[in-house]
Protein backbone atom coordinates (compact mmCIF):
# COMPACT_ATOMS: atom_id res chain seq x y z
CA UNK A 1 0.00 0.00 0.00
CA UNK A 2 1.66 3.80 -1.25
CA UNK A 3 1.14 6.75 0.69
CA UNK A 4 -1.43 7.41 -2.34
CA UNK A 5 -4.22 5.22 -1.41
CA UNK A 6 -4.72 6.55 1.93
CA UNK A 7 -5.99 9.53 0.09
CA UNK A 8 -8.56 8.25 -1.97
CA UNK A 9 -11.76 7.22 -1.02
CA UNK A 10 -12.59 3.65 0.76
CA UNK A 11 -14.75 1.14 -1.04
CA UNK A 12 -16.08 -1.92 0.64
CA UNK A 13 -13.39 -4.60 0.42
CA UNK A 14 -14.12 -7.34 -1.51
CA UNK A 15 -13.51 -10.13 1.69
CA UNK A 16 -16.95 -7.95 3.37
CA UNK A 17 -18.85 -8.63 0.55
CA UNK A 18 -18.08 -12.35 0.81
CA UNK A 19 -18.47 -12.39 4.21
CA UNK A 20 -22.05 -10.99 4.12
CA UNK A 21 -23.17 -12.92 0.86
CA UNK A 22 -21.89 -16.28 3.08
CA UNK A 23 -23.97 -15.29 5.96
CA UNK A 24 -26.81 -14.88 3.71
CA UNK A 25 -26.91 -18.16 1.72
CA UNK A 26 -25.58 -20.56 4.94
CA UNK A 27 -28.18 -19.14 6.82
CA UNK A 28 -30.49 -19.84 4.51
CA UNK A 29 -29.63 -23.32 3.57
CA UNK A 30 -29.11 -24.04 7.40
CA UNK A 31 -33.02 -23.67 7.71
CA UNK A 32 -33.58 -26.22 5.41
CA UNK A 33 -30.95 -28.40 6.64
CA UNK A 34 -32.09 -32.40 7.76
CA UNK A 35 -35.10 -32.18 6.76
CA UNK A 36 -36.79 -34.30 4.17
CA UNK A 37 -35.94 -33.93 0.24
CA UNK A 38 -39.86 -32.93 -0.44
CA UNK A 39 -39.45 -30.13 1.72
CA UNK A 40 -38.76 -27.44 -1.49
CA UNK A 41 -41.18 -28.61 -3.73
CA UNK A 42 -43.69 -28.07 -0.78
CA UNK A 43 -42.93 -25.00 -0.14
CA UNK A 44 -43.33 -24.03 -3.92
CA UNK A 45 -46.97 -25.76 -4.04
CA UNK A 46 -47.79 -23.74 -0.74
CA UNK A 47 -46.64 -20.64 -2.22
CA UNK A 48 -48.89 -21.35 -5.80
CA UNK A 49 -52.08 -22.05 -3.72
CA UNK A 50 -51.78 -19.21 -1.71
CA UNK A 51 -50.83 -16.50 -4.45
CA UNK A 52 -54.50 -17.97 -5.78
CA UNK A 53 -56.04 -15.91 -2.65
CA UNK A 54 -52.95 -13.44 -1.58
CA UNK A 55 -50.56 -11.70 -3.53
CA UNK A 56 -47.92 -12.55 -1.73
CA UNK A 57 -43.92 -12.60 -2.16
CA UNK A 58 -41.35 -15.39 -2.96
CA UNK A 59 -40.07 -15.39 0.90
CA UNK A 60 -43.73 -15.29 2.24
CA UNK A 61 -43.97 -18.87 2.27
CA UNK A 62 -41.32 -20.70 5.37
CA UNK A 63 -41.34 -24.40 6.18
CA UNK A 64 -38.99 -25.60 8.30
CA UNK A 65 -39.15 -29.42 10.02
CA UNK A 66 -37.99 -29.71 14.20
CA UNK A 67 -37.01 -32.73 15.69
CA UNK A 68 -38.23 -32.76 19.84
CA UNK A 69 -37.91 -35.90 21.45
CA UNK A 70 -38.11 -38.23 19.01
CA UNK A 71 -41.13 -36.84 17.39
CA UNK A 72 -41.09 -34.39 14.11
CA UNK A 73 -42.71 -30.83 13.80
CA UNK A 74 -43.45 -29.39 10.16
CA UNK A 75 -43.52 -25.64 10.72
CA UNK A 76 -45.51 -23.43 8.14
CA UNK A 77 -44.84 -19.67 8.92
CA UNK A 78 -47.23 -17.52 6.15
CA UNK A 79 -46.42 -13.76 5.93
CA UNK A 80 -49.44 -11.76 4.86
CA UNK A 81 -49.10 -8.73 3.41
CA UNK A 82 -50.05 -5.37 4.70
CA UNK A 83 -53.83 -4.20 4.81
CA UNK A 84 -53.46 -2.29 2.57
CA UNK A 85 -51.66 -3.93 -0.87
CA UNK A 86 -54.34 -7.01 -0.22
CA UNK A 87 -57.26 -3.99 -1.01
CA UNK A 88 -55.67 -3.39 -4.58
CA UNK A 89 -55.65 -6.78 -5.56
CA UNK B 1 -8.53 -46.59 22.55
CA UNK B 2 -8.42 -46.28 18.61
CA UNK B 3 -9.66 -42.99 17.78
CA UNK B 4 -11.14 -42.56 14.31
CA UNK B 5 -10.79 -39.31 12.31
CA UNK B 6 -12.09 -38.19 9.21
CA UNK B 7 -10.62 -35.25 7.08
CA UNK B 8 -13.14 -33.79 5.06
CA UNK B 9 -14.15 -30.22 3.41
CA UNK B 10 -17.05 -30.53 0.39
CA UNK B 11 -15.31 -28.89 -1.95
CA UNK B 12 -12.55 -30.85 -3.94
CA UNK B 13 -8.62 -29.26 -4.23
CA UNK B 14 -9.09 -27.28 -0.51
CA UNK B 15 -5.76 -29.71 0.97
CA UNK B 16 -7.50 -32.58 2.39
CA UNK B 17 -5.17 -35.25 1.13
CA UNK B 18 -1.94 -32.55 2.19
CA UNK B 19 -3.95 -32.40 6.08
CA UNK B 20 -4.43 -36.07 6.36
CA UNK B 21 -0.83 -37.02 5.26
CA UNK B 22 0.24 -34.02 8.15
CA UNK B 23 -2.08 -35.14 10.39
CA UNK B 24 -1.28 -38.42 9.97
CA UNK B 25 1.98 -38.48 9.95
CA UNK B 26 2.48 -35.34 12.93
CA UNK B 27 0.62 -37.97 15.42
CA UNK B 28 3.08 -41.07 13.67
CA UNK B 29 5.70 -38.67 15.13
CA UNK B 30 4.64 -38.79 18.47
CA UNK B 31 4.63 -42.54 19.11
CA UNK B 32 0.88 -42.82 18.01
CA UNK B 33 0.44 -45.95 15.56
CA UNK B 34 -1.45 -44.61 13.09
CA UNK B 35 -3.09 -45.57 10.07
CA UNK B 36 -3.97 -42.93 6.62
CA UNK B 37 -6.73 -44.18 4.27
CA UNK B 38 -7.76 -42.94 1.15
CA UNK B 39 -11.23 -43.17 0.67
CA UNK B 40 -11.17 -41.59 -2.46
CA UNK B 41 -12.01 -44.65 -5.24
CA UNK B 42 -11.25 -44.24 -8.25
CA UNK B 43 -8.46 -40.98 -8.22
CA UNK B 44 -5.90 -42.59 -5.53
CA UNK B 45 -3.48 -39.85 -4.68
CA UNK B 46 -2.66 -40.16 -1.52
CA UNK B 47 -0.05 -42.71 -1.90
CA UNK B 48 1.96 -39.88 -4.45
CA UNK B 49 1.71 -37.40 -1.21
CA UNK B 50 3.39 -40.05 1.55
CA UNK B 51 5.78 -40.96 -1.70
CA UNK B 52 4.93 -44.88 -1.86
CA UNK B 53 3.20 -44.85 -5.14
CA UNK B 54 5.90 -47.71 -6.30
CA UNK B 55 4.68 -50.04 -3.15
CA UNK B 56 1.13 -50.27 -3.79
CA UNK B 57 0.20 -54.20 -4.47
CA UNK B 58 -3.31 -54.01 -2.82
CA UNK B 59 -5.83 -51.24 -1.42
CA UNK B 60 -8.82 -51.06 0.55
CA UNK B 61 -11.64 -52.37 -2.01
CA UNK B 62 -9.37 -55.54 -1.76
CA UNK B 63 -9.21 -55.87 1.64
CA UNK B 64 -12.91 -55.42 1.77
CA UNK B 65 -13.77 -57.88 -0.99
CA UNK B 66 -11.36 -60.72 0.74
CA UNK B 67 -8.68 -60.50 -1.68
CA UNK B 68 -6.08 -59.45 0.37
CA UNK B 69 -6.15 -59.17 4.47
CA UNK B 70 -5.33 -56.05 5.85
CA UNK B 71 -1.44 -56.67 6.85
CA UNK B 72 -0.76 -57.46 3.51
CA UNK B 73 -2.86 -54.46 2.21
CA UNK B 74 -1.17 -51.43 4.82
CA UNK B 75 2.04 -50.04 3.38
CA UNK B 76 4.51 -48.99 6.29
CA UNK B 77 6.02 -45.72 5.81
CA UNK B 78 9.98 -45.59 5.26
CA UNK B 79 10.41 -42.09 6.81
CA UNK B 80 8.67 -42.29 10.25
CA UNK B 81 7.90 -45.09 12.33
CA UNK B 82 4.50 -46.35 13.46
CA UNK B 83 2.82 -44.84 10.18
CA UNK B 84 0.96 -46.83 7.58
CA UNK B 85 -0.73 -45.86 4.05
CA UNK B 86 -4.18 -48.00 2.94
CA UNK B 87 -4.40 -46.61 -0.68
CA UNK B 88 -7.75 -46.48 -2.54
CA UNK B 89 -8.12 -48.84 -5.71
CA UNK B 90 -8.14 -47.33 -8.93
CA UNK B 91 -10.59 -49.19 -10.18
CA UNK B 92 -14.08 -46.98 -10.45
CA UNK B 93 -16.64 -49.27 -8.58
CA UNK B 94 -17.60 -46.91 -5.90
CA UNK B 95 -20.03 -49.66 -4.68
CA UNK B 96 -17.38 -51.74 -3.35
CA UNK B 97 -17.15 -49.04 -0.32
CA UNK B 98 -20.25 -51.12 1.78
CA UNK B 99 -20.42 -49.91 5.28
CA UNK B 100 -20.00 -53.36 6.17
CA UNK B 101 -16.95 -53.21 4.24
CA UNK B 102 -15.52 -50.37 5.71
CA UNK B 103 -16.65 -51.32 9.23
CA UNK B 104 -14.39 -54.84 9.03
CA UNK B 105 -11.45 -52.46 7.42
CA UNK B 106 -11.31 -50.26 10.60
CA UNK B 107 -12.57 -53.13 12.99
CA UNK B 108 -9.42 -54.95 11.64
CA UNK B 109 -6.83 -51.88 12.03
CA UNK B 110 -8.14 -51.70 15.79
CA UNK B 111 -7.99 -55.26 16.80
CA UNK B 112 -5.57 -56.81 14.58
CA UNK B 113 -3.07 -53.56 14.50
CA UNK B 114 -3.80 -52.17 17.73
CA UNK B 115 -3.65 -48.70 15.90
CA UNK B 116 -4.43 -45.54 18.33
CA UNK B 117 -5.45 -43.37 15.12
CA UNK B 118 -7.01 -43.73 12.03
CA UNK B 119 -7.36 -41.23 9.61
CA UNK B 120 -9.98 -41.01 6.71
CA UNK B 121 -9.04 -38.85 4.26
CA UNK B 122 -11.91 -37.99 2.24
CA UNK B 123 -12.83 -37.39 -1.48
CA UNK B 124 -14.47 -34.48 -2.20
CA UNK B 125 -18.34 -34.49 -2.67
CA UNK B 126 -20.95 -35.88 -0.62
CA UNK B 127 -20.95 -39.03 -2.39
CA UNK B 128 -20.53 -42.65 -0.81
CA UNK B 129 -17.43 -42.17 -0.78
CA UNK B 130 -17.15 -39.32 1.33
CA UNK B 131 -20.13 -40.50 3.43
CA UNK B 132 -18.12 -43.59 4.11
CA UNK B 133 -15.27 -41.99 5.12
CA UNK B 134 -17.48 -39.96 7.42
CA UNK B 135 -19.59 -42.47 8.82
CA UNK B 136 -17.20 -44.44 11.95
CA UNK B 137 -15.79 -41.26 12.83
CA UNK B 138 -15.09 -40.27 16.38
CA UNK B 139 -13.99 -36.78 15.19
CA UNK B 140 -13.44 -34.72 12.13
CA UNK B 141 -11.47 -31.98 10.77
CA UNK B 142 -12.92 -29.62 8.08
CA UNK B 143 -10.52 -28.36 5.97
CA UNK B 144 -11.38 -25.14 4.55
CA UNK B 145 -9.90 -22.19 2.36
CA UNK B 146 -10.72 -18.51 2.97
CA UNK B 147 -13.00 -18.78 -0.16
CA UNK B 148 -17.06 -18.56 -0.72
CA UNK B 149 -17.56 -21.90 -2.27
CA UNK B 150 -15.04 -23.72 0.59
CA UNK B 151 -16.76 -21.86 2.97
CA UNK B 152 -20.25 -22.82 1.79
CA UNK B 153 -19.36 -26.57 1.45
CA UNK B 154 -17.97 -26.96 4.40
CA UNK B 155 -20.98 -25.61 5.85
CA UNK B 156 -22.57 -28.18 3.99
CA UNK B 157 -20.62 -31.30 5.40
CA UNK B 158 -20.25 -29.79 8.97
CA UNK B 159 -24.36 -30.55 8.72
CA UNK B 160 -23.70 -33.89 7.20
CA UNK B 161 -21.80 -34.88 9.79
CA UNK B 162 -23.93 -33.85 12.18
CA UNK B 163 -26.56 -36.52 11.03
CA UNK B 164 -25.06 -39.17 9.26
CA UNK B 165 -22.28 -40.35 11.06
CA UNK B 166 -22.40 -43.49 12.90
CA UNK B 167 -22.53 -41.98 16.49
CA UNK B 168 -25.14 -39.45 15.53
CA UNK B 169 -27.39 -42.04 14.17
CA UNK B 170 -27.27 -43.94 17.41
CA UNK B 171 -28.25 -40.49 18.95
CA UNK B 172 -24.67 -40.43 20.76
CA UNK B 173 -24.60 -36.41 19.41
CA UNK B 174 -22.30 -34.39 17.07
CA UNK B 175 -19.03 -35.51 16.82
CA UNK B 176 -16.24 -33.34 17.65
CA UNK B 177 -15.34 -31.39 14.16
CA UNK B 178 -12.62 -28.95 14.06
CA UNK B 179 -11.91 -26.13 11.50
CA UNK B 180 -8.41 -26.25 9.37
CA UNK B 181 -8.02 -23.24 7.76
CA UNK B 182 -5.62 -23.72 4.90
CA UNK B 183 -3.79 -21.78 2.10
CA UNK B 184 -4.51 -18.44 4.22
CA UNK B 185 -2.61 -15.25 3.38
CA UNK B 186 -2.33 -12.75 6.41
CA UNK B 187 -1.22 -9.93 3.57
CA UNK B 188 -4.63 -10.11 1.35
CA UNK B 189 -6.77 -10.74 4.27
CA UNK B 190 -5.32 -7.33 5.82
CA UNK B 191 -5.58 -5.60 2.19
CA UNK B 192 -9.41 -6.69 2.25
CA UNK B 193 -9.13 -9.01 -0.55
CA UNK B 194 -9.85 -12.83 1.49
CA UNK B 195 -11.85 -13.69 3.94
CA UNK B 196 -9.86 -14.07 7.88
CA UNK B 197 -9.96 -16.30 9.57
CA UNK B 198 -12.43 -14.44 12.49
CA UNK B 199 -14.94 -14.45 9.28
CA UNK B 200 -14.55 -17.62 8.69
CA UNK B 201 -15.02 -18.74 12.04
CA UNK B 202 -18.03 -16.50 12.70
CA UNK B 203 -19.97 -18.33 9.33
CA UNK B 204 -19.01 -22.34 10.60
CA UNK B 205 -18.97 -21.42 14.41
CA UNK B 206 -16.92 -24.56 14.88
CA UNK B 207 -13.45 -24.51 17.01
CA UNK B 208 -10.07 -23.46 15.43
CA UNK B 209 -7.32 -26.46 15.00
CA UNK B 210 -5.23 -24.26 12.86
CA UNK B 211 -4.20 -22.13 10.29
CA UNK B 212 -1.77 -22.85 7.34
CA UNK B 213 -0.71 -20.47 5.30
CA UNK B 214 -0.39 -20.43 1.88
CA UNK B 215 2.97 -21.85 1.20
CA UNK B 216 5.34 -22.96 -1.86
CA UNK B 217 6.75 -25.66 0.66
CA UNK B 218 3.22 -27.59 -0.05
CA UNK B 219 4.08 -27.97 -3.45
CA UNK B 220 7.84 -29.16 -2.95
CA UNK B 221 6.68 -31.68 -0.42
CA UNK B 222 3.75 -33.13 -2.45
CA UNK B 223 6.72 -32.79 -5.50
CA UNK B 224 8.88 -34.88 -3.47
CA UNK B 225 6.53 -37.47 -1.54
CA UNK B 226 7.71 -36.09 1.87
CA UNK B 227 4.73 -34.78 3.84
CA UNK B 228 4.85 -31.07 4.57
CA UNK B 229 5.14 -31.37 8.41
CA UNK B 230 8.59 -33.54 7.59
CA UNK B 231 9.48 -30.00 6.19
CA UNK B 232 10.43 -28.44 9.71
CA UNK B 233 12.03 -25.04 8.58
CA UNK B 234 8.79 -24.04 6.51
CA UNK B 235 5.98 -22.22 7.90
CA UNK B 236 3.12 -24.71 6.57
CA UNK B 237 5.20 -27.57 8.32
CA UNK B 238 5.26 -25.71 11.58
CA UNK B 239 2.06 -24.54 11.16
CA UNK B 240 1.10 -28.17 10.18
CA UNK B 241 3.08 -29.10 13.53
CA UNK B 242 1.31 -26.92 16.04
CA UNK B 243 -2.40 -27.88 14.64
CA UNK B 244 -1.53 -31.49 15.20
CA UNK B 245 -0.32 -30.31 18.78
CA UNK B 246 -3.49 -28.73 19.41
CA UNK B 247 -5.44 -31.79 18.00
CA UNK B 248 -3.69 -33.52 21.03
CA UNK B 249 -5.25 -31.17 23.51
CA UNK B 250 -1.83 -28.58 23.45
CA UNK B 251 -3.23 -25.06 23.54
CA UNK B 252 -0.90 -23.45 21.07
CA UNK B 253 -1.20 -19.50 19.76
CA UNK B 254 -1.79 -19.80 16.51
CA UNK B 255 0.94 -18.25 13.95
CA UNK B 256 1.09 -17.11 10.77
CA UNK B 257 -2.18 -15.34 11.33
CA UNK B 258 -0.59 -11.95 10.82
CA UNK B 259 1.61 -9.77 8.44
CA UNK B 260 5.17 -9.25 9.53
CA UNK B 261 5.00 -5.71 10.17
CA UNK B 262 6.92 -3.50 7.82
CA UNK B 263 8.70 -0.27 8.91
CA UNK B 264 7.45 3.09 7.64
CA UNK B 265 9.91 3.36 4.65
CA UNK B 266 8.45 -0.15 3.67
CA UNK B 267 4.73 0.95 3.98
CA UNK B 268 4.80 4.74 2.54
CA UNK B 269 6.83 3.36 -0.56
CA UNK B 270 6.52 -0.49 -0.48
CA UNK B 271 4.03 -2.51 -2.98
Amino acid sequence: MSIFSYLLPKKQSSASVAKERLQIIVARERSTRGGPDYLPQLQQELLMVVRKYVPVGEDAVNVQVDRESGCEILELNITLPEEEAQQHY
Amino acid sequence: MTKIVVVTSGKGGVGKTTTSAALATGLALRGFKTTVIDFDVGLRNLDLIMGCERRVVYDLVNVISGDANIKQALIKDKKVDNLFILPASQTRDKDALTTEGVEGVLNALRDDMKMDYIICDSPAGIEKGALMAAYFADEAVVVTNPEVSSVRDSDRIIGILASKTRHAEQGEGDIPARLLLTRYSPERVESGQMLSVEDVQEILAIELLGVIPESQAVLNASNSGSPVILDIDSDAGQAYSDAVARFLGDQLPHRFVNVNKKGLFGRLFGG
